[in-house]
């Protein structure tokens, strides 16, 4: 499995992931470069929809990164986001899904170096555990 | 039943309601639901075993809530949804009365506080059974409970006789419906069953009254209360809330705690 080369999503929020992800470049940092972030207003607005729908789309694996608790723009969204996580997650290990593919995380516009070391340890997780061939699978009829 | 009968008589005799929800003898000997508005037809109303449809289904249709005032004839289940539909302000306070079977007696539950307190009062725990149903699922290998999953969504005809069949389900423009974007796929393929399943389940936690007429609907016996039984389990364990037992509130995940568990996150 070493040469496999993992395709990783990253939905991130505007004000502090995203942020702290260009901290890391403009502190030239190198770390894995697997990831696609995708930059999203707040992680309220991270849907779990978007989440199966990267994983149809191909992805092995999913960082969901947004502000520390208390330090969302918008006051609560991480908050409400945080709980919808917790029903997902359970909601996923009951369907048979490995929650280990998704990787959630609160990381700071100051916290570059962590966001360094969150992506380099989800890309190795999910190269461990190999290809998600079991949804890439059910791709069928007419989409992709 | 004959107590049922007369009430229902009574009510739509002296108008307090224009219209009674209610169960009447339907084909192999199953219960139908009836609308019932004039007291004359009041004799076709039943009540037995037979009778688990949550007819709390109803309430949020425009072509019933059109008949006027109702009288709904009302399951542990439907009083549940009642007040998780007030909570979620579908429904008013005196738009509708609720009657409660007993063994031989009708109790008539004019106000929201009334079904609160009748739902209280006979609110227990799962059967062992029930919790032996979930725990058997739980108890499986992750591998093992993916392709039973697997297994069951693949014989979803995307009918969705559950979204019918739900109380809770009541948008009027619902997220299959949308095609910019296809957030779900028209055609009934295992990858589209599966997003459509996780999405009712998920729209569902923290709001699910736990009647199962998602199951008893579901035309191949897929067994989807279980999924929702497990967020049920999911909502109450970590945050400490069971929809459907007051007309007011927010809903698990409407709400937050600033020291909900995030044991999970990095």
């Amino acid at each position: 499995m070493a040469d496999f080369n993992p395709k990783i999503v990253a939905f991130v929020c505007n004000w502090c992931t995203y942020a702290g992800a260009d901290l890391t470049g403009t502190s030239r940092m190198k770390y894995a470069p697997q990831v696609s972030i995708v930059r999203f207003p707040c992680t309220g607005r991270i849907d779990f929809m978007l989440l199966l729908k990267a994983f149809a789309g191909g992805a092995d694996g999913i960082i969901v990164s947004g502000c520390h608790p208390n330090d969302c723009h918008y006051s609560s969204g991480n908050f409400h986001a945080r709980r919808r996580w917790v029903v997902f997650r359970g909601l996923m290990d009951f369907l048979g899904i490995d929650v280990r593919r998704v990787q959630f995380s609160w990381v700071s516009a100051a916290e570059g170096a962590k966001w360094a070391q969150l992506v380099n340890e989800t890309t190795d997780r999910i190269r461990r555990l190999g290809p998600f061939a079991d949804y890439q699978r059910l791709r069928g009829l007419g989409v992709g | 039943m004959q107590a049922l009968r007369s009430k229902a008589r009574e009510l739509l005799a002296t108008k307090t309601v224009q219209v009674i929800i209610g169960y009447a003898r339907g084909g192999g000997g199953r219960a139908r639901a009836v609308f019932v508005r004039e007291a004359a037809k009041a004799d076709a109303l039943v009540f037995d075993d037979s009778c688990q449809q949550n007819l709390a289904v109803y309430l949020s249709k425009p072509e019933v809530r059109k008949l006027g005032k109702a009288a709904l004839v009302a399951t542990p289940a439907a009083l549940r949804a009642i007040l998780q539909l007030a909570a979620e302000n579908q429904i008013a306070e005196g738009e509708l009365l609720a009657l409660a079977v007993g063994a031989d007696d009708v109790v008539p539950l004019t106000t929201f506080a009334a079904i609160e307190a009748h739902v209280a009062a006979r609110d227990g725990d799962w059967s062992a059974a029930e919790k032996e149903e979930l725990h058997k699922y739980e108890a499986m290998g992750l591998e093992e409970r993916r392709r039973f999953w697997e297994e069951q969504f693949s014989r979803c005809l995307k009918c969705y006789a559950c979204r019918a069949a739900c109380p809770l389900c009541y948008c009027t423009r619902c997220t299959v419906e949308c095609n910019q974007p296809q957030w779900i796929p028209v055609p009934a393929h295992d990858l589209g069953n599966l997003e459509w399943n996780v999405m009712r389940a998920m729209h569902l936690a923290g709001r699910c009254v736990d009647c199962g007429d998602c199951g008893r609907a579901c035309p191949v016996n897929i067994p989807l209360h279980l999924l929702n039984r497990r967020l049920i389990r999911e909502v109450f364990t970590v945050f400490g809330s069971r929809s459907g037992r007051s007309a007011k509130g927010d809903n698990a995940l409407s709400t937050f705690k600033p020291n909900d568990p995030e044991d999970f996150i990095q």
